[in-house]
């Protein structure tokens, strides 16, 4: 690919940076406890936790750094942390 | 149409002319009379542009980076400590690929302080990737900023550009000069075209960072780029030539070289007196010739080479220096000529308005054909 | 309206797990909408989100230099008025870039009164470049710059009143916000980008690189300093200070123990003069912006 003039760039490549990879725990989300108020993916700071048909929240795991923070802010207690495994 | 004019208000009224969207700028001496003269456009309703009175120069040049980003077409003016100001954005800009526009009224870098004429200040950034010119009287001032723009903004450039003339010598005297009309200028100079804008209909990010896997790379694109203006210089130049009839299409001018033993290289408004003390010398026998160079930036290393193939001896009269080492423009025409065997000798010249006379020139051809040079030419011995 | 659904700052970027800049920057974003240019200051945002070509932002974007954002931004604004285009015109810049570096740029375009909105998010300290003291940098708190030693207890000098100077440039519209209150934080990026003329949006952003906490307590964190009165969240139009977040008082302490950087007050001695010094203030801002809310006692 040939550079860009002056260093420029459109949107969408920085999805070519996998951030889950980071990941040292996974948020698993039980859809049991799950008011689906949405708090979690109002935090996050990657942006990257969307609602499924039924507007459950669901991570999307390519990207998720796995910080907790949806974890500690959900007011019902669904989300919980678990070591990823390697 | 010829006029008699004020530098500076020639210089204003043809930037005018180009139609600039957004000026920015912050005054200095002597670059004062140009900007006061725009603003005055703008208040009167003579020049359609958002003139931006800013609280210093790296703001005025970093508004015209935002501005022109934005797809304007934009101008600012300065001089020394304001371009010293500028030097960090002067990189900017030029990394980032935008063709702003400067006016330079030359003028010599404190300390000590000195608001008079010499080229310190903008030679200071002749590694920034801007395109410099450097005019040897208001017509070429002038007619220079018409052609600058023409150049940056070609998409094969896309890059800023200083059109320097010497401070108070040229932007306070007044002499004829035939102004361009605004029909000229619209004829030559088409609309401002950006390569790519800053837009909401398709965001592009500016000004990212670049990792060691591009930066090399995204230098050598710059001074690819700096490099092809030459062409696109020369042809814009001829193409002025054939429409108004003064010919750009060089970036160096010769003058009575054809025969010449000695030749002198000079740049900006000293040339003026140089080329009235050549005709003396010639007409006392001596073969004495000028290579002036108009465009630093690209450095016309081959023009200048081939200009100075047959001369005896070079002598290369610098408005600066590079401290602890020589004139800059020596030091190319060193790099131009290396391999030949011709003596370069270098002079530094008229710092901070010292007066540079025909008798000096003179002076300073005795010396080359002595082979003494290497020197700060006309020091006071007694304050020494 | 806010679009909360809008995501304009987009995953991949590089700031560590729970920044709170990005989580910021998302939120600024969802507040300001798609039909705006952002000018970033160099700093951690501008370096995580866009080494080439991996750009996060959806919307147009520009970073110049450290310092000058604002008057970049007032050429963008310029030229949008000449093109007579309607794109609103927001900065994002860190505390070092808005109370140091940038003050020149920005009590510049403030009093020539561009249409903008500065965005700066606070996050107390040059992170960056390994996190030393700004003058945004809270009292007692240990950077690389002013660290706690044997004879320091970090930071000698309190916030500036950055909102202040600001509003003093007769900026129409002033507003502190925190990470911790989202809605709050979006409405008060839309109706600064919807008021005309230069306007001020703080943010505190706390980061848990430079400030010692794990990641998931971000905004726990961001959170207590509102509730023990170390951060105020209010909005100021016209100079006049509105809308203050009123809280029920936490003790400061509950605050500084959250964090290494104000390790030292704790360990390896308590230092009540301190905490008593830094309550103080806390106690001041209670007094100053009548934010407590009393609860009768059972």
């Amino acid at each position: 690919m040939a550079l860009a003039v002056g260093c420029r760039a459109r949107p969408g490549k920085s999805r070519d940076n996998k951030t889950g990879s980071w990941r040292v725990f996974r948020p698993v989300f039980d859809n049991e406890k799950c008011s689906k108020c949405g708090l979690c993916q109002t935090v996050c700071p990657e942006g990257c936790i969307h609602e499924t048909d039924e507007e459950f929240m669901e991570p999307d795991y390519t990207y998720c750094k796995g910080c907790g923070l949806c974890a500690e802010e959900c007011p019902g207690g669904a989300i919980e942390m678990k070591q990823e495994e390697k | 149409m010829m006029k008699i004019t004020e530098g500076s208000h020639a210089v204003a009224e043809i930037v005018a002319f180009c139609r600039p969207q957004v000026v920015s700028a912050y005054p200095i001496t002597p670059q004062t009379h140009i900007v006061e003269a725009l603003a005055e456009m703008v208040a009167d309703c003579k020049l359609d542009a958002e003139y931006i009175t800013v609280e210093n120069e790296l703001s005025a040049l970093s508004a015209c980076i935002g501005a022109s980003a934005a797809g304007s077409r934009v101008y600012s003016a300065t001089t020394s400590q304001g371009l010293a100001l500028m030097y960090e954005a002067c990189f900017n800009a030029a990394g980032m690929r935008l063709p702003i526009i400067m006016s330079i009224a030359n003028r010599a870098m404190g300390a000590p302080l000195s608001i008079w004429n010499d080229q310190q200040d903008s030679i200071s950034l002749r590694d920034s990737g801007w395109l410099q010119f450097y005019a040897e009287d208001n017509q070429e001032a002038t007619d220079l900023h018409v052609i600058a723009y023409k150049v940056a903004e070609d998409h094969s450039v896309l890059l800023p550009a200083m059109v320097c003339f010497d401070g108070f010598i040229l932007s306070h005297t007044y002499e004829p000069v035939d102004m361009l009309s605004q029909e000229d200028v619209d004829k030559y100079l088409p609309k401002f075209n950006p390569y790519e804008k800053l837009d909401a209909a398709d965001p592009i990010s500016f000004g990212m960072y670049a990792t060691p896997d591009y930066y090399h790379e995204f230098r050598y694109e710059i001074d690819n780029a700096v490099k092809r203006a030459g062409g696109v210089i020369k042809k814009a130049g001829k193409e002025f030539g054939t429409m108004f009839g003064r010919d750009y299409s060089s970036m160096t001018e010769e003058y009575r070289m054809e025969d010449a033993d000695t030749a002198i290289v000079a740049m900006g408004s000293v040339c003026g007196t140089i080329k009235d003390a050549i005709d003396e010398m010639r007409a006392s026998g001596k073969k004495v010739g000028l290579v002036r160079i108009r465009v630093f930036r690209p450095f016309p290393s081959g023009d200048i080479a081939k200009a100075l193939s047959k001369a005896k001896r070079v002598a290369v009269l610098d408005k600066n220096i590079s401290l602890g080492a020589k004139g800059a423009t020596a030091i190319e025409v060193k790099d131009a000529m290396y391999g030949k065997a011709t003596p370069i000798l270098n002079y530094i010249i008229g710092l901070g308005g010292r007066d540079v006379r025909k008798r000096d020139i003179a002076a300073i051809v005795a010396l080359a054909e002595k082979g003494e040079g290497d020197m700060f030419y006309g020091l006071r011995k007694e304050v020494l | 309206m806010v679009d909360k659904s809008l995501e304009l700052f987009e995953c991949g970027h590089r700031a560590c797990g729970g920044c709170g800049a990005a989580l910021a920057a998302r939120l600024a974003m969802k507040g300001a909408g798609t039909n705006t240019i952002v000018v970033n200051s160099t700093g951690c945002m501008e370096v995580f989100s866009t080494p080439y070509p991996e750009t996060a932002w959806k919307v147009p974007w520009i970073h110049s230099l450290f310092e000058n954002a604002s008057a970049v931004a007032s050429g963008v604004e310029a030229s949008l008025k000449k093109q007579r285009r309607g794109e609103k015109v927001v900065i994002m810049a860190g505390d070092g870039a808005t109370f140091d570096i940038g003050m020149i740029c920005i009590s510049g375009a403030f009093e020539r009164g561009h249409d903008f909105t500065y965005i700066c998010y606070d996050n107390e300290a040059y992170m960056n470049t390994g996190i030393q003291r700004s003058g945004a940098t809270p009292y007692d708190a240990s950077t690389t710059t002013s660290p706690a030693g044997k004879c320091s207890f970090g930071n000698k000098r309190p916030k500036k009143d950055m909102p202040q100077i600001i509003a003093a440039h007769g900026a129409p519209y002033v507003a502190t916000a925190s990470i911790a209150y989202p809605a709050d934080l979006m409405q008060k990026v839309e109706r600064a980008v919807n008021t005309k003329g230069p306007c001020y949006v703080q943010v505190h952003a706390p980061c848990c690189t430079g400030w010692g906490f794990e990641g998931e307590q971000t905004l726990a964190i961001a959170k207590l300093a509102v509730e023990t009165g170390l951060w105020i969240n209010y909005e100021m139009v016209d100079g006049k200070v509105s809308k203050v977040k009123k809280v029920v008082k936490k003790p400061v302490e509950e605050y500084l123990k959250t964090q290494k950087r104000f390790r030292h007050l704790f360990k390896p001695a308590r230092q009540d003069a301190e905490i008593a010094a830094i309550q103080a203030m806390a106690d001041r801002n209670f007094e100053k912006y009548g934010i407590e809310i009393k609860l009768k006692k059972e």
